[in-house]
């Protein structure tokens, strides 16, 4: 595997946006090549080699290609966009929407996160060691088709809109989320190792929502049913309190039986 | 002005009878005229097709309806973008985009006149505000009295003039052009949550029906002389089995008008459901078609269905209602107070769907039955059945056997079972499509006399040249030809103009809004009906004064202005 190593320089003064710091950009270019890719600061065109120093060349597939990306990346919005294998190391905090619309691969953010993250998420990895803002592996505004695949793993604590209109994959925070988690729900596993305030699961009809600490506010469309034990994630059996819902929603029928999202509540 | 002289054109013009003769065009002061001095500026056509302008007699492009739509749907602004260009505004957009894109995107297609399919009376002003922007294009809007009170309380009474009169008064306070029913009767009982079931249920509260306020607003419209008649929207929009309303709601038509149709229906496809429920769904296109082509008081549109995804909009409100519980997905829904409803759902129409495989089906099938092309014209309901850039893919559909018999194979495997489109050998000929897409519209908005949808002596200087020569393609096998050639002009010309060149609007263009004023006799002037006042101030929101849209409000405008026979 080669590794391509960006250097911010700070040099931009509105937000840069990055989207072409992908392994699948930098794959079977050398650092010069990947100096003259295209990038956005506000609404003017410039190059990577602008905003970065860029050392080491990309690998022959974006499989192949790593990329380690140091200095300040505070305002730097949508690394790994779109990517669909390689790694992406970021070792700072990250602008929006970093790891949209990814398909494969892995986003490892050392620091914080900001909103747009992970959205329409279809495939592969995506940690942030730190916090993430909203809409983490949401659907864009206005859509219906929200995250697929894949699995977003925040080890801080997330926002609000988390997991909007989810239809497939797993996101676990360690922290707390705020509001509207999984809201539209129709498929997919959201953990949440913290506290939420309120408004988790409203209007979903399949998917599961498993919360560790409490939720302050219950949607009133949840109804308890019973106690399960369950592994939430891999190696951790726990027991939870089942609820089905939401109940104000039309739910497809599978052999027989009615479909419902699931909140698991940690006893 | 300037001079503009078309060489070489090859002109299809049905309305003056001309079909594919090579003749230079000549223009003047944004007339076509007799000839020209040796200074007009020369554009040669190098024997390219060349057309009047195209004419949308139905689409949504302009109002609060649209404008809904396009707020509800972020996710549709991102896709088709344009940037700015020096005569340019930066566009996005796809079934709901923005006005510029609307703009640019019929000019780019040859079209110059659209006509806005619902406009509600009392949000008239956000509808001429985005007609301002469509610099490129004449526009008008037909102004809906489905649930209209006033409407219903004359008919109730069986008063016909004070009907009229109430159309009078409002199109001209609101600068309408048309008299549009969706739904009639539907829209209003939708306020109460309910919906009438055919034309022959009364509505709450007013006592009538569907079918009386259908027939008391064509008499009235012929007794007003407006240009257009009657567009209706039937009752029972996508029920599995509607047809039997649309053929009765065909069948009361009186023929009032030697000149045009006495009843415009719209986006038939969406009428013309066989069965009795959604599994058991299929096509009765051949007994509506059967019913158009013996009945020269009617006109349809086809409402085409294209696959994709889509935004529906419409002033049926309790059909959208319906829609919803289908696809649970956002919706907005409104009721315009004494007037109309409406209601919003983006929608996704899928080859693989039995349904929607149908409904493709069916508005090929219409205007393949309906043997004259001026009682069918090619629409979309843009956006209802797809966005209007679909067109060039219906027309390449229409006139080769072939294209359809490849498209059909893709749908979902079923659809020959409940559809007739796989046995229609027709394919329209380049003469049909110019009826369809233009001729007939003019026929049928009533604005031949105009200058609209014809190359002759006296009218608008609207053509449109379009890159391919008629007899060097194939249209039956090479249908992909047909759709690059119609996608894009080489030239759209606009009031003796070059407004587009090669898809890049050259000019910020001029551009007017058609509207009717009819005259009637004082006594039936609304504004000296001291019981309309006094109604008037008590059930709406607005006042009677700030209500009419005022004519220092409007850009360039037309007035038409008629005079009633109210003795």
């Amino acid at each position: 595997m080669s590794t391509v190593t960006l250097t911010a320089k700070g040099t931009h003064e509105l937000y840069l946006e990055a989207y072409n710091v992908t392994p699948d950009a930098f794959a079977g270019k050398t650092a010069d090549e990947i100096a003259g890719l295209e990038c956005h600061e506000g609404n003017r065109k410039g190059k990577l080699g602008e905003y970065f120093d860029i050392d080491g060349n990309g690998g022959e597939t974006a499989a192949d290609t790593q990329i380690i990306v140091k200095g300040n990346c505070k305002k730097i919005k949508r690394i790994g966009q779109q990517m669909t294998a390689g790694e992406i190391i970021v070792e700072s905090d990250c602008d929006m929407y970093t790891a949209g619309w990814m398909k494969g691969g892995k986003v490892t953010v050392k620091g914080n996160v900001d909103s747009f993250c992970g959205i329409g998420m279809a495939g592969g990895e995506f940690i942030v060691e730190g916090n993430a803002q909203n809409y983490l592996g949401s659907a864009y505004r206005g859509d219906w088709r929200g995250m697929t695949g894949g699995l977003i793993h925040v080890k801080g604590n997330a926002g609000n809109d988390v997991a909007t209109f989810m239809r497939g994959g797993k996101i676990i925070i360690d922290g707390d989320a705020f509001l509207h988690v999984c809201t539209h729900g129709e498929g997919g596993t959201v953990v949440i190792k913290g506290n939420v305030e309120s408004r988790v699961g409203g209007q979903m009809v399949k998917g599961d929502i498993y919360v560790y600490g409490q939720i302050k506010y219950m949607m009133p469309g949840f109804k308890y049913v019973d106690d399960v034990e369950a592994e939430a994630v891999e190696g951790e059996k726990l027991t939870f309190a089942h609820y089905i819902g939401d109940l104000g929603e039309r739910h497809s029928k599978r052999k027989g039986e009615i479909i419902y999202g699931n909140i698991y509540l940690k006893k | 002005m300037n001079e503009l002289l078309i060489r070489n054109a090859y002109v299809i013009d049905p309305v003056n009878g001309v079909n594919g003769e090579i003749r230079d065009i000549t223009v003047k002061d944004g007339k076509i005229v007799e000839s020209v001095g040796s200074r007009a500026v020369v554009v040669d056509a190098k024997g390219h097709l060349t057309l009047p302008g195209g004419i949308d007699s139905h689409t949504h492009i302009c109002g609060t309806k649209v404008n809904f739509g396009r707020y509800m749907s972020p996710e549709d602004m991102r896709a088709g973008r344009g940037r700015a260009q020096p005569h340019m505004h930066a566009v996005s957009g796809y079934s709901v985009p923005t006005v510029y894109a609307n703009n640019y995107r019929y000019s780019a297609m040859g079209y110059t006149t659209i006509l806005e399919g619902a406009m509600a009376p009392m949000e008239a002003r956000h509808t001429h505000e985005e007609f301002r922007h469509m610099t490129l294009h004449d526009t008008m809007a037909n102004t809906l009295f489905d649930g209209n009170w006033s409407v219903m309380e004359a008919i109730a009474e069986g008063d016909l003039k004070k009907a009229a009169a109430v159309v009078a008064w409002t199109l001209s306070a609101v600068k309408g052009f048309g008299l549009k029913l969706t739904n009639p009767g539907g829209s209003e009982m939708w306020g109460f949550g309910k919906n009438v079931s055919c034309i022959h249920q009364k509505v709450d509260h007013f006592g009538v029906t569907p079918a009386e306020i259908i027939e008391y607003m064509i008499r009235a419209n012929e007794l007003l002389k407006l240009p257009h008649s009657v567009h209706l929207h039937c009752n029972n929009l996508g029920k599995p089995g509607n047809y039997k309303c649309t053929l009765e709601t065909m069948n009361r038509t009186p023929d009032l008008n030697d000149k045009r149709q006495s009843l415009y229906l719209t986006h038939v496809q969406f009428h013309s459901y066989g069965g009795s429920k959604w599994s058991d769904l299929c096509s009765k296109s051949d007994d509506i078609a059967w019913m158009v082509n013996r009945k020269p008081q009617v006109a349809i549109d086809m409402g085409q269905v294209m696959f994709g995804k889509t935004t529906t909009m419409t002033a049926d409100g309790p059909m959208e209602f319906n829609l919803y519980r289908m696809y649970h997905n956002k919706w907005s829904n409104h009721d315009v107070e004494l007037e109309t409803a409406s209601g919003i759902i983006p929608v996704f129409y899928s080859r693989k769907n039995l349904v929607n495989s149908i409904m493709w089906a069916i508005g090929l099938e219409l205007a393949l039955q309906v043997k004259s092309p001026w009682q069918c014209m090619l629409t979309t309901d843009s956006p209802n059945g797809a966005p209007f850039v679909k067109y060039p893919e219906i027309t390449a559909l229409l006139m080769s056997r072939k294209y359809r018999d490849e498209e059909l194979s893709r749908t979902h495997p079923d659809t020959e079972k409940r559809t007739l489109l796989h046995s229609l050998d027709r394919e329209l000929d380049w003469y049909d499509i110019a009826v369809m897409t233009r001729s007939a519209q003019a026929k049928a908005l009533g604005v031949t006399g105009l200058g609209k949808g014809h190359l002759g002596v006296g009218a608008d200087a609207d053509i449109a040249i379009y890159p391919v020569k008629v007899g060097d393609i194939d249209p039956t096998v090479e249908y992909e030809k047909v759709i690059k050639a119609l996608s894009q002009t080489e030239y759209t010309i606009k009031k003796g103009l070059i407004v587009c060149r090669n898809g890049n609007c050259l000019v910020e263009g001029r551009n007017t809004v058609y509207w009717v004023d009819p005259q009637v006799p004082d006594e039936y002037r609304l504004e000296n009906d001291p019981e309309f006042i006094k109604k008037f101030e008590r059930y709406y929101s607005v006042k009677l004064s700030n209500y009419p849209v005022r004519e220092s409000y409007m850009h360039e405008n037309y007035r038409i202005e008629t005079h009633p026979d109210f003795d």
